[in-house]
């Protein structure tokens, strides 16, 4: 693994009137595994993008081993949450697969060398889809959809892995599949996995995060979850009024 | 007519017309249809008609005007929509209505009897000059070079522009690129669908197209077949009667496109029955 550590600075990020983020620190280090977890508009993919470059946050920093973006050469794989693609654009598996195998400069003439192709029958082979290469993309089921949109963001050979609901619509066998396929994935790269099925993941992340606008809890997953998910329902609720600011 | 084609250089005009606009047509309407350009497209077409209106005032071609027009509602488009949180459409009927107020201002200005701006509004294919023509092969062939030259971009680009940008490829060019190719592609059309039918020509044959294959270069192929069979039918309708072209390939591409719709239903229907 190459050395790789993120760091979130007092990140803001608005939405017209909507704070959808307000002062998060985080660190993200080499060899983590980190799920996040939280309520529908706490947040989690919009700190997603901005780690992505995706989205600027109004406020704040974030550095990538010490230097920004731009200047860094980490390689981020993103899964995006599945409502964000076109699943009916006309494009082949083996097509979407390769992209991941894209230049960085807009080339002319620009063609797929074979090499790029072995890559990509690998890594479809790695998440079990070498048969369906030639499929058109909008004859997949949201299973296989969303492990060949794990396939391209391995095709880059990613140091660090950030998935947004990699499981949302897919059936409970496929959510085994995908979280086992991930866990196995983690020994070699950093991942940071958005998911509801807390359950699922709790005994593979190392680390958990509660996020609800800002970090609520973090920590060991068990504890996380006890804290977030667990707790008599007025309790939280209280904390919440009396608190005013989250904790 | 075969025998006029020959003789009159308003047909022959008329023809080669059809042909570079099914060609640019085609291919940039499957782009419009899976980015969802349709209304950017119309907004940027309806602006032109300011740049129209400006020529005829002015005392230049007024296809140079919607040429001008049509390129600073792309770039201003799209500039605006990145700088603000406003919302796309409301920018896009901005320009939209402008660019007609604009034209309609301009047009009263003008000295004299009122220019014939029907053939901008609604195309007259029969009314393409050797002027015309120039210019739209000239446009046809700088949007069809940077389509083919850059394919595996565009097609990245076009399925996944989140994915582009986390390349770090230069998403901003690719997507300005995109507008100027939207705003040369309307002037191509206008001499032959007019301003108002752009859309039309654009959306139509790409839709109905989706229905018959899944391959985006093939999209591309049938859609510029169906387009040239509407502006075709609107070419032989417009010689025999007094109709605008526009209009009639309008009509063409909407009974077209019903029909298609129905044929991949009854392919569905027919594989359900199939299965059971
Ligand atoms: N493009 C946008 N424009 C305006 N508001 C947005 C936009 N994207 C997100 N928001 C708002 O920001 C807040 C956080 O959204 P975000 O998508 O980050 O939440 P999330 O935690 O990923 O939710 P979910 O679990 O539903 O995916 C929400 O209130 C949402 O409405
Ligand atoms: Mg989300």
């Amino acid at each position: 693994m190459r050395p790789l550590k993120i760091e979130l600075n007092e990140i803001s990020v608005n939405y017209g009137k909507i704070h959808a983020l307000k002062n998060l620190n985080l660190t993200i280090n080499e060899g983590d595994y980190i799920g996040i977890v939280g309520p529908n508009g706490g947040g989690k993919s919009t700190m997603m993008k901005s780690i992505l470059g995706l989205i600027k946050p109004s406020k704040g920093k974030i550095t990538y081993c010490g230097t920004s973006l731009k200047k860094s050469d980490i390689r981020m794989g993103y899964v995006p949450q599945i409502s964000d693609i076109n699943r009916m654009f006309p494009i082949t598996v083996e097509e979407v697969v390769l992209s991941g195998r894209m230049s960085k400069e807009i080339r002319p003439f620009f063609k797929y060398s074979e090499e790029d192709k072995k890559a990509v029958e690998e890594v479809l082979d790695t998440v079990g889809l070498k048969k369906l290469k030639n499929r058109q993309i909008n004859e997949l089921s949201g299973g296989e959809f969303q492990k060949m949109i794990i396939a391209r963001a391995l095709t880059l050979k990613p140091d660090i892995l950030l998935l947004d609901e990699p499981t949302a619509m897919v059936d409970v066998m496929s959510q085994r599949q995908i979280f086992s396929l991930i866990k196995k994935l983690s020994k070699d790269i950093t991942i940071v996995l958005i998911t509801h099925h807390v359950q699922m993941i709790s005994k593979n992340v190392k680390k958990l995060i509660y996020l609800d606008r800002n970090i609520i809890a973090e920590g060991d997953p068990n504890q996380v979850y006890q804290y977030a998910y667990l707790r008599p329902v007025h309790q939280s609720i209280k904390k919440r009024v009396v608190g005013g600011a989250h904790v | 007519m075969f025998k006029a084609l020959l003789e009159y250089e308003f047909l022959q005009n008329a023809f080669l017309a059809a042909m570079i606009t099914s060609i640019v047509g085609g291919i940039v309407g499957v782009i419009i249809v899976e980015k969802k350009l349709v209304m950017m497209t119309g907004g940027i077409a309806h602006t032109s008609y300011g740049g129209v209106g400006l020529g005829y005032l002015l005392g230049f071609e007024p296809i140079i005007g919607a040429f001008m027009f049509s390129i600073m509602a792309a770039l201003g488009i799209g500039v605006i929509k990145n700088k603000s949180t406003g919302s796309k459409d409301i920018i896009i009927a901005m320009f939209w209505s402008l660019g007609m107020a604009l034209g309609i201002l301009f047009i009263g200005l003008t000295p004299g009897y009122p220019p014939m701006v029907s053939s901008y509004l609604f195309g007259n294919i029969l009314s393409v000059t050797r002027f015309d023509l120039i210019l739209m092969s000239i446009l046809a062939v700088i949007i069809l070079t940077l389509i083919f030259v850059f394919y595996q971009d565009w097609k990245a680009h076009l399925f996944d522009q989140q994915f582009t940008q986390i390349m770090r490829k230069k998403t901003n060019v690719l997507e300005y690129v995109l507008l100027i190719l939207l705003a040369l592609t309307v002037v191509v059309l206008i001499r032959v669908v007019g301003i108002i039918l752009v859309i039309a020509l654009l959306s139509v044959p790409a839709s109905a197209s989706s229905y018959l294959t899944g391959k985006l270069h093939l999209r591309m192929v049938y859609s510029m077949i169906f387009s040239f069979v509407f502006i075709l039918s609107g070419l032989v309708v417009s010689y025999y009667t007094d109709i605008s072209t526009g209009a009639v390939i309008v009509f063409a591409a909407v009974i077209l496109y019903l029909l298609t719709w129905l044929y991949s239903r009854r392919l569905l229907y027919k594989e359900n029955l199939k299965g059971e």
